[in-house]
């Protein structure tokens, strides 16, 4: 018994710090003072210097939080009144439409960016923010209504039920009742689809207009052009961002959790 | 009545669902369909004329090969990510409570970061005269550097580092809500721990593996970026063929035709994990 636990807490660790090992190196290769990822000549910040020097960079930051705040906003509204919809209405097909709506989720990225170029295309929409707005929404409101659904679904009823039954219309009901109690949910929701957007490559490449750059697509060109380590500094900013968020949801998500379980049980 | 009357209510919080999901994914999806059976212009853009050619196209050899070479791949990159992500998970949900949790985050966090930034740390260390190179050649393992990068094993490693993280987090969710008492039963009427396992744990685990397997088989077939960066133009897969007909060639048609085919096999998958497993929910989706 005892040696096989040993196995399980070796493994867990190797595969952790594997897992770990390629975003830590880029990492420690963004100090590095020499041009070439090959050698080391020492420790620099030059090339965060040279990052916030380069306009190209902050232009793709710009439109990369632009895109990310207004779709994962979007995706929150959406996702979360189809939430609160979904399990609170009798309505026939709601599981196939649910099933649609989740299709994201598990659909390649590749398929989902060619349906959307094609699709954009035949309506004739400009290529550009708002395209990558439409596209950037439908793969994270699956995101968001899975945090909401779950949320709902260990939600007290008889809440809700108590407003109805003292004359709350339903939209006060949902105003003073249903959204504080699923607020962190939704909050947790919009960050990991900020995360989506703020990281998303492949959907963005086929949707994205000419002269329209977000920050993955930047580093996607140049990382098959020509190295430097101007990008590993880029990325470890990135990393950082992403880790903050993740975190940030986390706690939320845990802050609500807790919560619930001190409500009294009737 | 009072019921109805409710649900009335509520109703309208679903029409913007509805409505994004109608206008914005029923109609791709219907269009894409509706394009792989078009025919490409001559110049730019599709000409209304029904026409199989895309589909037969597909059984040219240039495109049967790249399809069983992709397949081929995916299927040793499925099976490297059951291997490694299965232990993974099942160890995981094994552990108390709180150093559960905070392994739970570890693993979501590289999920969530650029998975451009993880290629690229393969690319550092694989290059010639790389990290791997250089630490293997101060080990007297090898004599003169590997040079992995742009190497098929340089592609699979980066598939499986970037889709593993699926697998460990749904197989993770279903051995977590398993019923112990089960496998105490077993253990109790004598069976040893390996056969506990396999007959009592690795069946009701099944749900997580499946999911898992699909969420890791049919991406490894489109991540055409993984191949790009890793395996150079030398590694040509179903997602480079798409992105190239589609942003080169302009033979959107055909680019259809083959998403088309990568959705039927995916739609055939997900029916069997609900054939198998009996249920309608994919596990840990989240």
């Amino acid at each position: 018994m005892k040696k096989r636990s040993f196995f399980s807490e070796f493994y867990l660790i190797l595969l952790t710090v594997l897992m770990y090992l390629p975003i830590i190196i880029v990492m420690i290769y963004s100090f590095n003072e020499n041009k070439l990822s090959s050698v080391w000549s020492g420790l620099s910040l030059r090339w965060y210097e040279d990052l916030f020097r380069d306009r190209d960079i902050a232009a793709a930051l710009l439109n990369s939080l632009i895109l990310g705040v207004l779709s994962s906003l979007a995706a929150a509204v959406i996702g979360t009144l189809g939430a609160i919809g979904t399990l609170r209405t009798g309505f026939r097909g709601k599981g196939v439409m649910e099933y649609i709506a989740t299709l994201p989720m598990m659909t390649p990225e590749i398929i989902l960016g060619m349906l959307f170029l094609a699709f954009f295309s035949l309506l004739g929409l400009p290529f550009g923010m708002m395209t990558l707005v439409i596209s950037h929404t439908a793969f994270c409101i699956p995101y968001v209504f899975m945090q909401v659904k779950a949320r709902l679904a260990g939600m007290d009823k008889s809440y809700e039920e108590a407003a109805r039954d003292l004359g709350a219309r339903p939209f006060r009901v949902f105003f003073d009742i249903t959204f504080p109690l699923i607020f962190p949910g939704i909050l947790s929701g919009i960050l990991l689809s900020f995360a989506m957007s703020f990281d998303d490559v492949i959907i963005s490449v086929f949707v994205t207009g000419a002269n329209v750059n977000t920050l993955p697509i930047l580093i996607y060109t140049r990382l098959k052009t020509g190295l430097t380590p101007k990008i590993n500094a880029l990325c470890t900013l990135m990393f950082l961002a992403t880790l903050f968020l993740v975190l940030l949801s986390s706690v939320i998500g845990r802050v609500g959790n807790h919560k619930k379980r001190k409500e009294p049980t009737p | 009545m009072k019921n109805r009357k409710r649900s009335g209510g509520n109703a309208a919080f679903l029409a913007p669902l509805y409505l994004f999901t109608v206008v914005f994914l029923i109609g791709p999806f219907v269009y894409m369909i509706v394009l792989s059976f078009l025919t490409r212009a001559e110049s730019w853009g599709v000409v209304n004329e029904f026409t199989f050619s895309n589909y037969t196209k597909i059984l040219k050899p240039l495109y049967l090969s790249t399809f069983s070479r992709s397949l081929k791949l995916a299927l040793l990159v499925t099976f490297l990510i059951a291997l490694t992500g299965y232990p993974f998970g099942y160890y995981m949900a094994k552990l108390p409570p709180k150093r559960r949790a905070r392994l739970l985050m570890l693993v979501m966090i590289p999920f969530y970061t650029s998975s451009l930034m993880r290629m690229y740390g393969w690319i550092i260390i694989f290059r010639a005269n790389g990290v791997l190179d250089k630490l293997l050649l101060a080990l007297h393992v090898i004599e003169r550097p590997l040079k992995l990068l742009y190497t098929y094993p340089a592609v699979v490693v980066g598939m499986v580092y970037a889709l593993l993280p699926f697998m460990m987090l749904s197989v993770y969710s279903s051995v977590e809500k398993m019923d112990w008492s089960l496998v105490e039963a077993a253990r109790d009427m004598g069976a040893s721990p390996t056969k506990a396992f396999f007959t009592v744990t690795f069946p009701l685990t099944m749900p997580g593996l499946m999911t898992g397997v699909i969420l890791s088989f049919i991406p490894s077939m489109g991540l055409f970026f993984v191949a790009d960066i890793l395996g150079g133009n030398k590694i040509v897969l179903v997602g480079n063929v798409i992105q190239e007909q589609l942003m080169k060639v302009h033979d959107w048609p055909f680019a259809a035709a083959l998403s088309v085919v990568l959705m039927l096999m995916m739609t055939v998958m997900i029916w069997l994990y609900r054939k198998i497993t009996g249920s309608s929910e994919m596990e840990g989706m989240i």
